[in-house]
Formats: structure tokens, sequence, C-alpha cells
């Protein structure tokens, strides 16, 4: 039997459809969902198929959308909302800090919130102002939020499964560039638990961090560098919180060198945490200080500059080649 | 709803007026369920006293004094039944406390031993909402779920008159209208946000007219006449009940103290104004009318007034209590299983813990 290909998109619709169909409480709103579909056709035919009260348009305005989500999450639902674009979701951002994350903690625990929050995030879709934007650290800053961004089409399937029956709220961060890219997609596998990253290449020479839409990136440039003679491995966060510092720190304890790839603007950044995390947790290992390629401090550029932005492959392994191989002869 | 069944309500409906007389025109409110209702009056001032003297004796950080409201304390409380919702903001402790829960709970927040002290889902009341407005999201969204599960939950949702200036207020009313959601908001206009006066808020000739912008009724009625306020309250939640959807409820009435202790109201209006709403108490009314038609002696006046003494006395022994707060509980609740990193800092607070008392 073969596993089917399909796109991120069609495996986000297909974890929405099959969560619908085991779950009566889990209900999909949020703008243009129904009967568009979504502006990415994420939640193609799903209103067609389980009707109005379970797949529903509502008014344009985010804050209430999500801000509702809160009160049918009280009232037994486990809502999953759309958040169109990663920065059209930030009039949901008091909704977000003040309510979401807080409320298990605020009532203790008497009040739990299974919300999902998808977001369509970060860049290299030529999209204009707004459309871009890797929002990840605002979430990530926020105890009480968990915060997931799948690389894999399968991975978008089986966490966003994990995430809407997870008890607790979650960011779920859509790397918007890589929703009509096929891949092969085994729903019949193990859902993935929420937390744990995973080593997509092990490497010996050097360790490559990565998350959501940067993965390729590393995936490639570790690839070019085999061709170099440099083996270099890559760990997938998988999810940014929690953070799996064990799997994280075994690799780099392992290779010595570090590099973490991260589209957002690195000052006070996922990525400077990253780095923060593995130069507290395994100094006596590391051969060089932990290198971070990440976006310019800038905000995203417009499409004709946004290649001058994005991490690419040859930033990496320049960054890799500034580890200090000299004193490793 | 068509725009010729919206009415723009601006002079507000009374039954008693200020004098405790009832408003010409209007029949004899039931005596024995005002007198419930004078009860729960009584207790909600003595409340607001108990609690202000907490404050000063440094037992409570902060209290947000709902004086001279606990018409519209009570009433909203009082119109809900079992399985409805009450949303509540900070300045309403006396409407959840109406609502039956223990004040000593309902003061966790402002006595600093944690934020919500009750149970919402037992009590069906929300935690008090300090971000003005964000509540009333909130309370759609129950209502919504309500509905989608066959259920004829009402959810009361309280505000000021500031927060209406707020956008989650815009986005509230609009989702519950759109949405035909069995929700009732319910705005005491207490002419003040602190210091800034209505005025600053809004030029609308009402805040109840704000309504006809989202399809829905509104109604504005005297917030210190509890008869019609539970008479106005009643209607809305039985509208809302029966599927008609959301009511915008303004409630015209006036904040007696100061934002909190830690306000002073002398910088921004005048005695004066004050000593003009001082008359129109909504104790004194009713008790005026009760007393009137016979149905509050002096010997019932005195078994009232007992038992809110009794109600301050528990609530000065419950707050005076040796503070339970666990520093480990900081670690608890955020997630239904701790992380790693946040199962780490509890060891390490537990340790530094550990070594103090050791």
């Amino acid at each position: 039997m073969t596993t089917p290909k399909m796109t991120m998109a069609q495996a986000i619709n297909t974890a929405l459809r099959d969560a619908i169909a085991e779950d009566d409480s889990v209900v999909v709103f949020g703008e243009d969902v129904a009967q568009l579909g979504g502006v990415f056709r994420v939640t193609d035919g799903l209103h067609r198929d389980f009707g109005e009260n379970r797949v529903f348009d509502t008014p344009l305005a985010e804050s209430g959308i999500v801000g509702m989500a809160v009160g049918m999450a009280m009232n037994g639902m486990r809502p999953v909302v759309e958040m169109q674009f990663d920065a059209f979701a930030y009039p949901a951002f008091e909704q977000i800090v003040s309510h979401v994350a807080k409320m298990g903690n605020r009532t203790r625990g008497k009040v739990r919130l299974p919300i999902v929050i998808r977001i369509p995030y970060a860049g290299g879709i030529g999209g204009v102002e707004h459309h871009c934007d890797s929002s990840e650290a605002y979430y990530a800053h926020t105890p009480g939020l968990t915060v997931v961004a799948p690389a894999t089409n399968a991975d978008a399937y089986g966490l966003l499964r994990a995430a809407i029956a997870s008890p607790d709220p979650v960011i779920f961060l859509e790397p918007k560039k890589h929703y009509f890219s096929k891949e092969e997609v085994d729903v019949s596998a193990a859902v993935p638990p929420i937390g744990r990253a995973v080593v997509r290449r092990p490497g010996k020479d050097a360790t490559l961090i990565a998350y959501g839409p940067s993965v390729p990136v590393a995936l490639a440039a570790a690839a070019q560098a085999a061709t170099e003679g440099r083996d270099l491995g890559v760990v997938d966060l998988r999810s940014i919180v929690p953070f799996d510092d064990e799997t994280v720190c075994a690799e780099v304890r392992r290779t010595g060198r570090a590099v973490v790839v991260a589209e957002a603007p690195g000052f006070a950044s996922v990525a400077s945490e990253i780095a923060a995390r593995v130069g507290e947790q395994c100094f006596h290992h590391l051969e060089a200080p932990v290198r971070r390629v990440t976006g310019f401090d800038v905000p995203y550029p417009p499409p004709k500059l946004e290649h001058h932005f994005l991490p690419g492959v040859d930033r990496v392994l320049d960054a890799v080649d500034t580890l200090q191989w000299e004193d490793a002869a | 709803m068509s725009a010729g069944q919206l009415k723009a309500a601006i002079t507000p409906a009374r039954w008693l007026d200020e004098s405790g007389r009832l408003v010409r025109g209007t029949s004899a409110p039931d005596a024995e369920a005002l007198l419930v209702g004078y009860r729960r009056l009584v207790f909600a001032r003595r409340l607001n006293e108990q609690c202000g003297a907490l404050v000063r004796q440094g037992r409570l950080a902060v209290y947000p004094s709902s004086r001279g409201q606990e018409a519209c304390q009570v009433a909203c409380a009082s119109v809900l039944a079992d399985g409805d919702w009450l949303f509540p903001t900070y300045r309403d402790t006396a409407a959840i406390a109406a609502r039956g829960v223990d004040p000593v709970e309902v003061l966790t927040l402002l006595r600093g031993d944690w934020h919500c002290g009750y149970d919402p889902v037992r009590h069906k009341v929300a935690p008090q909402a300090t971000p003005l407005a964000t509540q009333l999201p909130h309370a759609v969204g129950v209502g919504h779920a309500a509905r989608l599960k066959g259920e004829d939950t009402v959810v009361m949702a309280l505000c000021g008159d500031g927060a209406t200036s707020e956008g989650d207020f815009h986005e509230a009313c609009n989702f519950a209208a759109v949405f035909r959601s069995p929700v009732v908001f319910f705005v005491q206009n207490n002419k003040y946000a602190i210091s800034v006066p209505l005025a600053r808020q809004s030029v609308a000739p009402s805040l109840a007219v704000k309504a006809i912008g989202y399809g829905m009724p509104g109604v504005r009625v005297d917030g210190n006449d509890l008869p019609a306020l539970e008479k106005v309250l009643g209607e809305a939640v039985a509208r809302a009940r029966a599927g008609e959807g959301p009511t915008l409820v303004e409630a015209d009435t006036y904040r007696i103290e100061s934002h909190t202790n830690a306000d002073d109201a002398s910088r921004y209006r005048t005695d004066d104004e004050v000593a003009d709403w001082l008359p129109r108490d909504p104790l004194l009314r009713v008790r005026t009318y009760l007393t009137a038609v016979g149905a509050l002696d002096d010997e019932r006046e005195r078994e009232i007034t007992a038992a809110a003494e009794a109600m301050a006395a528990a609530v000065r022994t419950g707050v005076g209590a040796e503070s339970t707060a666990d520093p480990e509980e900081l670690f608890a609740h955020l997630y239904a299983t701790p992380t790693p990193q946040l199962a780490g800092q509890r060891a390490a607070l537990r340790a530094e813990l550990d070594f103090e008392e050791a």
C-alpha cells in the first residue's frame, strides 16, 4: 500500500476534517473559512460537509474571533480558529495574552481552554506588507501558550491533531510558503507528541537547529555541505513551547557546534533563546560560540527585496564556516 | 430586526421615583419580591462598606466600590436562572456575591492570594475582568456554544460606560447580534472611567442608542431603581432565552466613591455633584416604599441588618485569616502537564524555600 501525497494545505484540511468527524465539540471558524474554504483553501469543503454549526464565517474582527473562542471553550467546545495572516492576528493579541494564555492559571485550573489558533505565518510568498511576519516570539514569550511550528506535511497533520486534542491553548504556526508543496502523509501514523523535537538528519560535525519554514533551508544547507565534505545534522524543533532541551542539547553535545536558523528578526528572538539555552547547557561541549542566522532587524521587506532578508543556504553555510574549525585540526 | 423595531431609548425606564413613590402609570411591584431585593441591597451596601474598611486596615490591596450602584449589582444577578452565566468586572464584587458566591472567595483577587478565587464553572460566573470589555466577546462565545448545544442558557455581560469606548465592546455587540447570541449587555453608566467623564467617552444621545447600530434593542433604565432594573433586565433575559437575540441595557447610575481607595475624586468632580446623587440612593427609595406599604417594619429591618452584619463578620474573619498562598502554585496551572522548564523552575524555588526554612 502506498502512502498518498498531499499538500500541506490538504494535510491540515484532513486533520481538521478528521477532528471534526471524531469529536462533536470541535468547531472551526474565522474569516472566509466557510463558503470560500479560506484564502489558502485550507478549510475547503468543511462547511459543505459538516454544516454551519461546525464550520462558520464570522464578522471581520480578530479580537472578537479569539474572544468568542474563549467563551465557547468555557462552555465545553474545542474551537479551532483561523487568523487569516500572521500580521492580521495582532488585533487579537490582548485576547491571546490576557485571556487565552492566562485563564487556566487565573482560575487555578478550573477553566482550561482547549483552543487552537491557526496562523499562516512567515514569508517567501512575495506577499505585500503585513502578510509575512514571523510572529512566534510574541507567543513563545507568553507563559501558558503552547507554540507549535510544523515543517513537514506529515507533521502538519499529526501535530494539528495533537494540538486539537490538547487541553491547553495552542498557537499553531503554519509555514504558508509550503502550503502547496506535496509530500507523502500517512494519516494512520501515530500522532507525534507536542514538545518533542526530531533529528531530521544526523550529522557529526555541527548541528543546525530550525523550525517551521527554516527546516527545509537547514536540510538544503546540510545536503550542500555534504558535497563539500562537512557532515551537518539538522534538528527540527516542531514545537517552540514546550522546548525540547533534551534532544537539542544531545545533538549539540555530540557535534560541539551549533547554528540556529530562523526567519524572524534575530534581536530578542526565539533563535536568541535557543542560542542562550544551548550555551548554558552545553558550554563544555562547545568548540565555538553558537551562531544565529536570522532575518535582519527590519520590518518584513517588500516582495522584490525579500530574498535579501530570508536566511538562505549560503548564509547558513557561511555561519558554519565561522565555527572555529581551525581549532579542530 | 427591522429598523422600525429599533427604538432610541433616551429617557430611562422608572418604577420607583427618588422619593420612593410609584411612578405615575405603573402598577405596584410585588412587595414580597421587593423585600427579597431590599435584603440583597442591604447586603451589597454592607459588603461595599466592609471592603472599604478592610482596605483601610491593609487587609485588601484595593477595592473598587459599587456604592450607589447596588441596585444594578443586585438586579443583574437576581434575574438569572441557575444555569445562566454572569460575566462581571472588577467593580462587580457585590453582584457576584448576590449570585451566591461566598464573598471571601471573590475577594481572593483583592486580598492578593490568587487571581480568581471561586470556581467559575460551578457558579457560572466568569473571573472578574480587569482589562476593560475583553470579557464581552467571551460572553458571546458562551452564549453561542449554548445555542449550538441546544441549551437555553442566557449570559449577562457587565461593563461600565468607559468600556463602551473599547474595541471589544463593539466586536462583542456586533458578534452577538450577528449570531443572535443569548446575551444581555448591561452597561452600568456610573458617569466616570476613573477620572474621565462620560462626555469624553461618547457624544451619543445615550449609550443605549448604540444598540441600534448593531441591530439590537437598546433600553435605558434608572440604575438606582431596583424594580425597574429587574423588570428591564428580566425582559431582556426572557428575550434572549426565547432565541430572539441580545439586548443592550444602559443603567443611569452614579459612582458615589472614588474609582478605588487609591484614587482621589476631588481632583475631577465637585462635592456638589456627588451630593446631588445621594438622595437618589437605591436603598433609600426601596426602604421608603416598602415601609409605606407596610411590608417593612422595624423588626424586619433589624433582622435584615443583623443578617448583613453576620455576613460582614464572616467576610472579616475570612479575609483576615492566615494567607494560604503557596509559592509552588505559581507553576501548577499553566499547562495540564508542566513543561520540563517549569518543573525545573518549580524545583529551584522549592530548593530556595527549603534553604530559607532550614
